[in-house]
């Protein structure tokens, strides 16, 4: 094969020259932005952690005084929650854990981490606009925290912020200046967001090592490949509607007033032609993660390369045309329904195919246990639930009953805790050594998982059971319902399962912290794996490599016959001999 | 899990048997993916000293389950098409129905009857009791539903009905009761910090006691 000499397509300056606030602040170097992202977003999701535990807290104990920590927060009404703030508290947690935790995780952290390192460059196409991206995120996380001290409070029309309860500042007390807040915050992280798509997306088309075809590509980059698109197309559609939003709250119009003429549906049109992609957005990147992830510690080839894209690309395209499921009782045309939950159903399909190929990468593998590989291994296992009890919530008929009530709310963190969040476990402890050149302590990592997972589906699992009882979703109150009034114990094993499930995540943050200092030494490549980011030091150097590499292979011959050991990285060239047997894989397809 | 909360409505057979088969579709899903994954992790651990298969994949495979869940699927979809219909879109209209209008406000529910000559949308209309309404069982009710502020949900749990009520439109909904009962009807949707507390009785009664109510109402009003 004739391969084109490396060409380096910025060579940037030297660490050791630039000063400090240029190397660890308002660096433009992918690995520190990536690195900022990681440590901004963990702070996000223990803040956005504990709130939740201010809402299962009050789901468990209605209207009851917090000991400490109600004193802190709920000062002024006595330790005890209100009945404006439990509404706040739904908004914040989930506005914060997804536009704060696990969009900035998975692209923020991890896309800007790995893209570069995993397709052999030097950096992103655009590493000022980069840095850019992270720094636009920043003040929005201040902005929308600011609402917690303004008059009325911050926003609290739900993270969906449904007009008109969210157009009327007179609705609501966090309706006022932390309504605005809100969506001032949320246009800012969008922008943050897209600079981030149009670089991953340009990175990746134009500054693959030479030999790297896109087919060579790991599932990582190809998932983050294409949830860069879908962000570049959905989030513009986002960012109109909340200025419109904001139009409608400060200078009068009525987009989505109807006394002014406007619709209210229209709003949810618009958000959800965004936030439903956004759960691909959510969730494509951990698949991708997984897949790489399974492939290494089962140290086999992963199953079906070839769908496994397609079916990422299939999940991409129809997630733009299933956003009305969430919207069947909206008083949208019913015979929309019809199409929506045809589309959503076919939506399944390229989930079933990865899930099918996942497992069939697993048989006759020879699987390792360590931390990462259980914390994937655990995406697909609860992904599979997330998936699966999406399809009750999108049998139109049966959503009559669903819609809005905790079915959905087990849904949807079946999806994003039990699928995004544990493809995050995996994603940190697997590139832990690539990015902080020490080991994570694997033995606290797996009593890490095994705590998190059983503690996670004795919170979540029990929400389906509340579901099948009509138990609507953000009400702060459920015992003044007598259809609702057994289910109290219930809520209040969940609410303990939760605290466990805090505390657990404890030990993943010391693990994590102790590691920085005391881990064991990494390696190139501690885990014996194919791609490009484990032939470069832990942690790389500034430009990533001392020499651009050439690829020769795709991201996924382990065990193969051609060599003595059960990896063979993508950028080691074979002599002829040895190249006998299969270097070019049997074609999967 | 298994089944929801019992139900009295002539909607809950078809849903609840709906919900039921994909329980069913799903469960053999669930426990077929979960099977294989927990096999596959006791029966290939990795053993010193050996490599794993070097397979990169199959055509039939992926073929068959390409094609099996997308039949399977697609077919579940077409199942849902009849119940939904019946629900939201034929929505019955007849001499027969009995018509009422809901509006719902922060944090009320305000159900309208027709007075004494059985017209909506005339001057002797009578507005029942906040927050508490009545239905005759076996009786097909048509409702109007509207909202006065922000958008709430109209849902009945044991009736198998909900609705968003919109302000600015009216939304149609109807069920017809099977079972005399007090049920309840809660907000489905955030709508402000009394959301949790919006919440109104329904009556499901024979008609005879239906009618002493109206004329209750319609005594009272004057």
């Amino acid at each position: 094969m004739a391969v084109a000499q490396p060409v380096d397509h910025m060579p940037l300056a030297h660490e050791k020259e630039l000063p400090f606030i240029r190397r660890y602040i308002f660096s433009t170097d992918h690995k520190v932005i990536g690195r900022q992202f990681l440590f901004s977003s963990l702070f996000f999701f223990f803040f956005g952690g504990l709130i939740a535990m201010l809402i299962r807290t009050q789901l468990a104990w209605p209207w009851r005084e917090v000991p400490v920590l109600g004193r802190i927060l709920y000062g002024a009404s006595g330790n005890i929650l209100s009945p404006e703030q439990y509404p706040a508290l739904v908004t914040m947690h989930g506005t914060i854990m997804i536009f704060f935790f696990i969009i900035p995780v998975l692209s923020g952290a991890f896309g800007n981490f790995l893209i570069p390192l995993m397709i052999g460059a030097r950096d992103m196409a655009f590493p000022r606009l980069n840095m850019l991206s992270y720094w636009v995120m920043v003040p929005a996380f201040f902005i929308m925290l600011a609402g917690f001290w303004v008059e009325g409070g911050t926003a609290a029309a739900g993270w969906t912020s449904y007009a008109p309860l969210s157009a009327l500042p007179e609705m609501l007390p966090g309706s006022g200046t932390g309504q605005n807040l809100w969506i001032l915050s949320l246009i800012l992280v969008g922008s943050a967001s897209i600079m981030g798509a149009i670089n991953y997306i340009t990175t990746i088309v134009i500054m693959r090592a030479p030999g790297m075809h896109m087919f060579r590509l790991p599932m990582t980059v190809w998932s983050l490949l294409i949830t860069a698109i879908l962000v570049l197309m959905g989030t513009p559609v986002l960012t109109s509607a909340l200025l419109l939003l904001l139009f409608d709250r400060t200078i009068g119009t009525s987009f989505f007033l109807p006394a002014g003429g406007g619709n209210p549906i229209l709003w949810q049109h618009l958000f959800w032609f965004y936030s439903h992609p956004a759960v691909y957005i959510m969730i494509l990147p951990a698949m991708g993660i997984a897949s790489d992830v399974i492939s290494c510690f089962a140290r086999k080839p992963l199953f079906g390369y070839k769908p496994m894209v397609f079916s990422i690309i299939g999940i991409a395209g129809l997630g733009f045309i299933v956003w009305g499921h969430h919207m069947f009782i909206s008083g949208m045309n019913p015979v929309l329904g019809i199409t929506f939950m045809t589309s959503t159903m076919m939506v399944a399909l390229p989930s079933a195919v990865k899930t099918f190929n996942w497992l069939a990468t697993l048989w006759g593998g020879q699987i390792q246990l360590t931390a990462p590989m259980l914390n994937a291994l655990a995406f697909v296992s609860t992904f599979v639930i997330g998936g699966l009890s999406g399809l009750f919530a999108a049998a139109t008929p049966v959503d009559i009953f669903l819609h809005d009530t905790y079915w959905i709310v087990g849904h949807i963190h079946y999806v994003l805790f039990g699928g995004s969040l544990f493809g995050v476990f995996a994603a940190v402890q697997y590139w832990y050594p690539k990015m902080f050149g020490r080991m994570m302590s694997d033995r606290w990592g797996r009593i890490h998982f095994i705590l998190t997972f059983v503690c996670f589906n004795l919170v979540f699992f029990p929400m389906f059971i509340l579901g099948a009882y009509g138990m609507p979703r953000r009400i702060a109150d459920y015992s003044g319902y007598t259809y609702l009034a057994p289910l109290q114990g219930i809520n209040q094993f969940m609410t303990l399962a939760a605290y466990l499930l805090a505390l657990a995540q404890v030990i993943l943050l010391v693990n994590f912290f102790v590691s920085l200092a005391r881990g064991k030494k990494a390696a190139e490549n501690p885990w014996q794996a194919n791609t490009l980011e484990w032939s470069t030091s832990s942690p790389p150097p500034r430009e990533n490599f001392h020499a651009l590499p050439v690829v020769y292979r795709g991201a996924y011959e382990y065990s193969s016959p051609a060599v003595a050991e059960d990896w063979l990285p993508q950028d080691r060239a074979l002599e002829q001999a040895e190249r006998q047997p299969a270097v070019e894989p049997a074609p999967a397809d | 899990m298994g089944e929801l909360t019992p139900g009295g409505s002539t909607f809950s057979g078809p849903i609840d048997s709906l919900f039921f088969i994909v329980l069913i579709v799903t469960g053999a899903a669930f426990v077929l993916v979960e099977g294989i994954l927990a096999y596959t992790l006791v029966r290939f651990r990795k053993r010193a000293g050996q490599k794993a298969a070097f397979i990169f994949g199959s055509r039939r495979l992926e073929l068959a389950w390409t094609v099996v869940p997308g039949f399977m699927l697609l077919g579940l979809a077409f199942y849902q098409y009849n119940t939904w219909v019946d629900a939201k879109i034929r929505i019955p209209d007849g001499p027969d129905a009995l018509y009422v209008d809901i509006s719902a406000n922060q944090f009320e529910w305000q159900a309208t009857y027709a007075g004494l000559d059985g017209r909506l949308d005339s001057a002797d209309d009578v507005k029942a009791p906040i927050n508490l309404m009545h239905f005759p069982v076996n009786r097909t009710v048509v409702v109007r539903l509207t909202s006065v502020d922000v958008i709430h949900s109209f849902f009945v749990p044991a009736l198998r009905v909900k609705q968003d009520a919109i302000p600015g439109r009216y939304m149609r909904l109807w069920f017809r009761a099977t079972e005399p009962g007090q049920y309840e009807l809660a907000c489905a949707e955030l709508c402000g910090l009394g959301h949790y507390r919006m919440r109104a009785q329904v009556i499901v009664e024979p008609q005879a006691d239906f009618d002493a109510w109206l004329a209750e109402v319609v005594e009272r009003s004057r």
